[in-house]
């Protein structure tokens, strides 16, 4: 006996096998490709392949339906957790002169005293983000565009640098530590709200998010409404959008009261 | 004839210490995500526990069950010494070095991916890399079990070849091949993108390997657990076989029918036609087909056991079985188990009916009651058959034994079907917290609770079990005599050649993985555009 006596149309085994499995196979395949296809009423095919080419899933373009035009420009950012990372020391000086233009605002260490965002030792990749969205029109403010629209890509990416490289300092909202409102901690999962820490840094940081504590509340607060009303629009995937307008008033008080009262030292590190 | 006792005591001490750990870790999750635990406030812990307990239970401890119970059988079934034990050796390192490698990651927090992978999710490459000598230090034994049968048969032309070795070796097939998808997955996909050398990975199709892999290796758990049935537990309680054709029925249609059905996991996914999720719809009920068998088999098997033990009547021989026998409790659990299971998964097969239930906690229940239940409770009955044969001592707490099977019976039926149930309610699956707070989902609390109590009970179980093995190694020496497989009513004098050997079975099996999985590979390989940008777990 040997397998050789096997694969021969001779052994019955073999023939049976063979016979029943290509059998089942050609049912369910005539059963797939093109029975149940033209057992839903509510597809249209032209003919036979057209179906058998559907159930298959071959990509098919479809021919009349046009992408809805955006009225507002959307982020073009491209972010991986390899932006920015390990900048040379002439990029960092070649920020920190940039910035003397900011400190106005931002502070001369990053700090402000304005209700504008802290900046030293902001994520660089934020930064970058922010002032390209900025650049683009994807985020509009009165007196942030018109700094932003004549920066070039190099000098983006050396403002970047600098701010990340900067010391985190306490900042200038130094009221009492609050506990942790349970928006926070917790978000609310039945309204598809993660904790806030699950990406602004305290428990994990998602490329983008910026770290928030010791932040102005007031600034906080007007971005978390501005992403309600979706008059900020330059979240990836309407991803802080969704969450603010599921937040109730009295949590985005609390989620920036909270936030400004967090000294930033807790934040994790950028690798 | 068991000689190389050290091995095979190896590969199952190394099993079970693995499979106590991942089921603390599986006991604290159920803890935490009920409402009886404060939620912690850091859901990463939560997917780091999981993806060890998951990567554990799902390649290391049945894999290294499968081995160990395989090397077993090679030397007393073929009654032959193992060849290639250093080979053995070299394997059982390679999964030693492999287990490492990747719970060093995990530890840390930098491959929470879940044992599943998840792509475009990517963790720290020695993560899957340790996978990687897993699987190549399992195919060694692979290689091992092929060629111990090779030379077998050389010195026995023509024999049958044991019912226990031939189920063994198909069992060993079917892992080879059904590891290639995610190997090719992990080669392909994702080692190039967690390496650093893309930024970006083609997600479908990496979820379409990973359904290669993703139920056949059902079927590879479930191997040890049929051979027990067949081969062992009809002597264990005095009975026979019923048909030895049968059994060998069985396990070739596992082989042939349990590779191209793994789409039925991909039913929710867009990436493939729905022609190909009805083909693999269709095989999956087929694969039923040998369950069916051998419960019939089985069920009369134990009925011959039963008469000879001087039962009479139509149902009045079941009073007639060794209840106290723990062979008899197992099987019986494992037949309960697998009954709820298997009806559950019938739901699972169905492509209409799984939407009610895809990604819900009906899915975690039914694969803990099918493996943690039906598959793992024989694991635990080959462990107390075979261990007097290797330590040669005898296992002197029977009813300590009874009391632990009790207890993950009676455990995992507490755990899986209040599971299957917030399933039905709509409980998403791999979830970190629930905030039973909310009215919408308070009146599952009840039920989660239930299962983490459950929970608790399969933890007691699990350490009685280790507890009366590593007694058993201390127990007063004994002769058990050559280990022995179960006889057939008609112990079979010769055998077609096709149920002597794998070649065609192997043949049909790679067959319909080309049919069933051919298109959908190469459509979503050669299509441009389908690649996303990786989300590195752990990164900034």
């Amino acid at each position: 006996m040997s397998t050789r006596e096997l694969f021969t149309l001779t052994n019955r085994h073999f023939k049976t096998s063979v016979g029943i499995t290509a059998a089942i196979f050609v049912v369910t395949a005539i059963a797939g490709f093109i029975v149940l296809p033209f057992a839903q009423p509510w597809v249209q095919f032209a003919n036979v392949w057209d179906a058998i080419c559907s159930a298959a899933g071959v990509p098919q373009r479809a021919a009349s339906v046009t992408a809805p035009e955006q009225s507002k420009r959307m982020s073009e950012v491209v972010l991986t957790s390899n932006t920015l990372s390990r900048p040379s020391q002439e990029a960092i000086g070649r920020g920190a002169t940039l910035a003397q233009r900011c400190a106005i605002c931002h502070g001369p260490t990053g700090v402000s005293r304005a209700d504008s965002p802290n900046l030293a030792g902001q994520y660089a990749a934020v930064i970058y983000k922010e002032l390209h969205d900025f650049r683009t029109g994807a985020r509009t403010n009165a007196v942030m565009s018109p700094f932003a629209v004549n920066l070039t890509d190099q000098e983006i990416a050396d403002l970047s640098n600098y701010y990340a490289y900067l010391p985190r300092l306490p900042a200038y909202h130094p009221t009492p530590q609050l506990p942790k409102p349970n928006i926070v901690i917790y978000g609310a999962p039945m309204r598809g709200i993660a904790p806030c820490g699950a990406c602004h840094g305290s428990l994990d940081n998602k490329t983008g998010s910026p770290w928030l504590e010791g932040q102005s509340e007031a600034y906080m607060k007007a971005q978390l409404q501005a992403f309600a009303s979706g008059e900020r629009r330059n979240d990836i995937s309407q991803q802080m959008r969704n969450i603010a307008r599921a937040m109730t008033p009295q949590e985005i008080e609390q989620a920036a009261a909270y936030y400004a009262s967090q000294p930033p030292d807790v934040v994790k590190a950028v690798d | 004839m068991l000689v190389n006792r050290k091995l095979i005591l190896a590969h199952f001490w190394l099993a079970f210490a693995v499979f106590g750990i991942a089921l603390t870790l599986g006991a604290w999750q159920m803890f935490i995500r009920s409402p009886i635990g404060t939620w912690l406030s850091n859901p990463e812990l939560y997917y780091r526990s999981l993806t060890a307990h998951g990567t554990v239970m799902g390649y290391v401890f049945p894999t290294l069950v499968a081995m160990g119970f395989g090397y077993a059988i090679s030397e007393s079934a073929l009654e032959q010494r193992l060849v290639g034990v250093r080979w053995a050796w070299a394997g059982f390192w390679l999964i030693v070095v492999g287990a490492i490698m990747a719970m060093v990651p995990i530890a840390l927090g930098r491959a929470s991916v879940l044992y599943t992978f998840y792509p475009p999710l990517i963790g720290n490459v020695f993560y899957y890399l340790g996978v990687v000598l897993v699987v190549v230090g399992s195919w060694i034994w692979v290689a091992l079990m092929s060629v111990n049968l090779r030379v077998w048969r050389k010195a026995h032309p023509g024999a049958p070849v044991p019912l226990a070795m031939f189920a063994n070796v198909a069992g060993s097939y079917l892992w080879a091949w059904t590891a290639v998808g995610a190997a090719l997955e992990l080669l392909l996909q994702i080692i190039p993108v967690a390496a650093g050398l893309k930024a970006t990975i083609d997600a479908g199709l990496a979820r379409v390997f990973f359904s290669w892999t993703l139920h056949a290796i059902v079927y590879f758990w479930l191997m040890p657990t049929y051979i027990a049935y067949y081969t062992i537990v009809p002597r264990a309680i005095g009975g026979r076989i019923y048909s030895d054709s049968m059994a060998r029925i069985s396990f070739i249609l596992f082989l042939v029918v349990a590779m191209p059905i793994g789409m039925h996991h991909t039913f929710a996914d867009p990436q493939v036609g729905a022609g190909f999720k009805f083909i693999h719809s269709a095989f999956t009920a087929l694969v039923a087909l040998p369950t069916l068998l051998t419960v019939f088999t089985i069920c009369a098997s134990v009925e011959i056991a039963a008469r000879l033990r001087g039962g009479r009547g139509m149902f009045g021989w079941i009073g007639a079985l060794p209840w106290d026998n723990p062979m008899m409790l197992a099987l019986a659990f494992s037949f309960v188990m697998l009954g709820f299971g298997g009806a559950g998964g019938l739901i699972n097969m169905s492509y209409q009916l799984d939407a009610s239930i895809h990604n819900t906690q009906w899915i975690t229940g039914h694969f803990h009651l099918i493996f943690g239940g039906a598959i793992v409770i024989m694991y635990f009955a080959i462990a107390y058959d075979l261990w007097p044969h290797l330590t040669g001592r005898e296992l002197i707490d029977i009813r300590l034994i009874r009391t632990q099977l009790w207890l993950w019976f009676i455990g995992m039926i507490v755990t899986t079907f209040p599971w299957h149930w917030v399933g039905i309610l709509g409980m998403p699956r791999r979830m970190a917290y629930f905030d039973f707070g909310d009215p919408a989902i308070a009146p599952q609390a009840l039920s989660v609770t239930l299962s983490a109590i459950g929970g608790f009970i399969l933890l007691a179980s699990g350490i009685m079990f280790i507890v009366i093995l590593a007694r058993g190694m201390r127990a007063p020496q004994v002769d058990a005599g050559p280990y022995r497989f179960a006889l057939a009513v008609h112990q079979p004098t010769t055998v077609p050649v096709a149920l002597n050997t794998h070649a065609l079975w192997v043949a049909l099996m790679i067959a319909l993985t080309l049919t069933n999985y051919g298109y959908p590979i190469l459509n979503l390989a050669l299509s441009e555009g389908t690649s996303v940008p990786a989300v590195y777990v752990g990164a900034q």
